[in-house]
């Protein structure tokens, strides 16, 4: 895919700048590569719909020069619904936390899923709540400590890639902020699907998570999504102990299926015969 | 055009579709159910959308997504759902996205008695939502008038660019009677106030005159923020004190101005009233009753039907005679809306509530016994 430098072209300037995010958060780095995809794929700003839930991940909207729903908690996703099927002319990008989209959001990302209607679903996953102050959230690894879980979680965490694939999205990935240009490839994807996309990016937050479990700096955090990190096509190899602890990365579902917009034009002619 | 035999809830429905109401989003609940059945069926007809949506926090964040989007959007419930909508109610009340949500209430609290009437979120749909926001409801006592108020509701939500709630009751919801409704071309319809300057000099949360900045819907090239946080006139967050009074003052300023339209109430036999019974919804039917038999055994009562519940339409008591010494407040609640009529009358005459909350109806004996203070009904006076 062709890079385009301009990425300022996409980003609001007037009192939006600096960023509300610490130094070291990956979010930024998610942002970038969705301007990038966006800019790549050549899509009309005008036709452009971002919408974003709370929690740091929900600032996104904020900076970027497209038609942006900053929501409610939890809820970007059934917003978006409401956007997409009232406008189907709109891409539509929906930026959730892990919290926001897997907790309090849950219900809404299922169905979603099911209904396969066409938008990409971002889950910013820094496996924490980190605006609230670090609290446990429903992707916080068992063992991690948070806010509320002073003395280790003891939840098992959900595998959000799964889960999507599950409900029904037709495409489905995971990158991280640390292979930024695969990033923006696997964004380029799932915006083309004519469906409900997921893409789980890991991202570190140093400032609180990484703090908590003494997981090191901003550089130390990326880094360790590298070694952490196996490819799809790698780990098709390895033994369920090997990927124990390891995070798989790459595209585990691409399957298209009828989409709900498109769906609803049958509606409407068979009504119209009625 | 021919008289029909309707449901209120059907006739919800055709007020809505004569408006061009064209989104639904909503989830099944009774009393309401007949309304989102109807709207799934005639929406795709008329290029409008229905979504069934996975529950009523759902139906009401895609309703306000939608309307953002250009729809003319609503949905329906009841009260457990009315409770689920109220966290983006108040998002609709902040980003300004104009829908109507209808309540058809029912008994509570709590899951309470589906198939029973009550009017028991008339409070709630003030205070339902957190923070000092503006509302507006109301609340019809015939079908026609369920038509009439669905199509007045649409164009106070397009004009004030504000959530409105219609506070049916389950008696008027699944009431049967016959209605000749208007003629498509004569309802009046109120459509948002676009910008048209050119997207660069757009300012979409500027104040002016009305109060009501100019809405641009997504997608027509006017690119913009809309977020629930307080925001500046740019759409941005902001914690700035001069643009935090300056939005908050202005939610409720542009409705205050249209207090006068807004504040919808009528006068029945009060001319020479020394008694007056307010009311609103299905007991406005009995209440009507009880002043003919009344007045026939020579009491001078008279009405007042509270069709605007919120904002309060205080105009109704501003200019009322000091003839009127006595106002009772018939309600299927504990006594919700008599609080606002004790205020509005500020000391100047006796009011008294007379409420029923047994999942009946208020009958026009209740209303005449309780008057007469002979007691002994399930209505209670106080």
């Amino acid at each position: 895919m062709q890079k385009s430098i301009d990425v300022y072209a996409y980003l609001r300037h007037e009192k939006k700048f600096p960023l509300i995010w610490c130094a070291g958060c990956g979010n930024g780095i998610i942002l970038g590569s969705i301007i990038r995809a966006v800019d790549g794929l050549g899509l009309d700003k005008n036709l452009v719909s971002m919408v974003s839930g709370i929690g740091c991940s929900g600032r996104t909207s904020t900076y970027v020069d497209f038609n942006t729903l900053h929501t409610t908690h939890g809820r970007a996703l059934a917003f978006a619904t409401g956007v997409k099927f009232g406008r189907p002319e709109l891409t539509t990008l929906v930026v959730m936390g892990d919290g926001d989209c897997l907790s309090i959001g849950g219900n809404h990302f299922i169905h979603a899923a099911r209904r396969n209607i066409d938008m990409t679903a971002f889950i910013f996953n820094n496996n924490i709540y980190g605006m609230t102050g670090g609290q446990v959230s429903p992707t916080t690894p068992e063992g991690m400590i948070a806010s509320t879980a002073s003395y280790g979680n003891r939840e098992p965490n959900f595998d959000a890639c799964k889960l999507a694939v599950a409900a029904g999205a037709s495409f489905v990935a995971r990158g991280t902020t640390y292979e930024a240009d695969s990033l923006d490839e696997i964004i380029a994807l799932a915006i083309q699907n004519k469906g409900f996309s997921v893409v789980e990016v890991m991202t570190p937050c140093p400032t609180i998570y990484g703090r908590y479990n003494r997981l090191g700096n901003a550089v130390k955090m990326l880094r360790m999504q590298l070694e952490d990190t196996v490819t799809v096509e790698e780990a098709a190899g390895m033994s369920p102990e090997e990927l124990k602890d390891k995070v798989v990365t790459g595209v585990f579902h691409d399957a298209p299926r009828p989409e709900l917009c498109e769906e609803y034009e049958l509606v409407i002619e068979t009504a119209l015969k009625k | 055009m021919e008289a029909k035999l309707l449901m209120g809830n059907e006739a919800c429905c055709e007020g809505a579709l004569a408006v061009g109401v064209d989104f639904f989003g909503g989830y099944p609940i009774t009393p309401s159910n007949e309304i989102g059945e109807i709207m799934s069926r005639r929406l795709p007809k008329v290029g409008g959308r229905f979504i069934q949506m996975e529950d009523e926090i759902g139906s009401m964040a895609c309703i306000v997504g939608a309307s953002i989007a250009g729809r003319k959007t609503m949905t329906a419930t009841s009260g457990p759902g009315f409770s689920l909508m109220q966290e983006n109610l108040g998002f609709a009340a902040m980003a300004e996205a104009p829908c109507v949500i209808v309540n058809v209430m029912r008994g509570g609290p709590s899951t309470g008695m589906p198939t029973l009437p009550s009017q028991g979120d008339v409070q709630q749909a003030r205070w339902g939502t957190h923070g000092d926001h503006p509302i507006i409801a109301l609340t019809p006592s015939t079908v026609r008038e369920v038509f009439d108020l669905t199509v007045t509701s649409v164009n106070f939500a397009e004009k004030y660019r504000t959530p409105v709630v219609l506070l049916m009751d389950e008696v008027i919801g699944h009431l049967r009677e016959k209605v000749v409704l208007p003629q498509k071309e004569s309802v009046e319809v109120v459509n948002r106030a676009k910008p048209t300057c050119p997207p660069e000099w757009y300012r979409p949360f500027e104040d002016n005159k009305s109060g009501v900045p100019l809405m641009a819907p997504f997608g027509e090239g006017y690119r913009y923020h809309v977020t629930g946080l307080t925001h500046d006139e740019m759409g941005f967050p902001t914690t700035k004190k001069d643009e935090v009074d300056a939005l908050n003052q202005r939610l409720h300023r542009k409705i205050r101005q249209g207090f006068e339209e807004i504040m919808i109430h009528e006068s029945f036999l009060m001319e020479d009233a020394t008694t007056a019974i307010v009311t609103y919804g299905c007991v406005v039917r009995s209440a009507k009753t009880a002043v003919l038999e009344m007045r026939q055994e020579g009491k001078k009562v008279g009405l007042i039907k509270l069709t605007t519940l919120w904002p309060f339409p205080r105009i109704a008591f501003e200019n009322l005679s000091d003839q009127v010494e006595e106002i009772f407040v018939p309600e299927m609640n504990m006594g919700q809306l008599y609080r606002e009529v004790v205020r509005v009358n500020h000391g100047k005459r006796v009011v008294r509530k007379i409420s029923k909350v047994d999942g009946e109806m208020i009958s026009p004996e209740d209303i005449m016994r309780a008057i007469k203070r002979e007691g002994g009904s399930g209505a209670k006076v106080y």
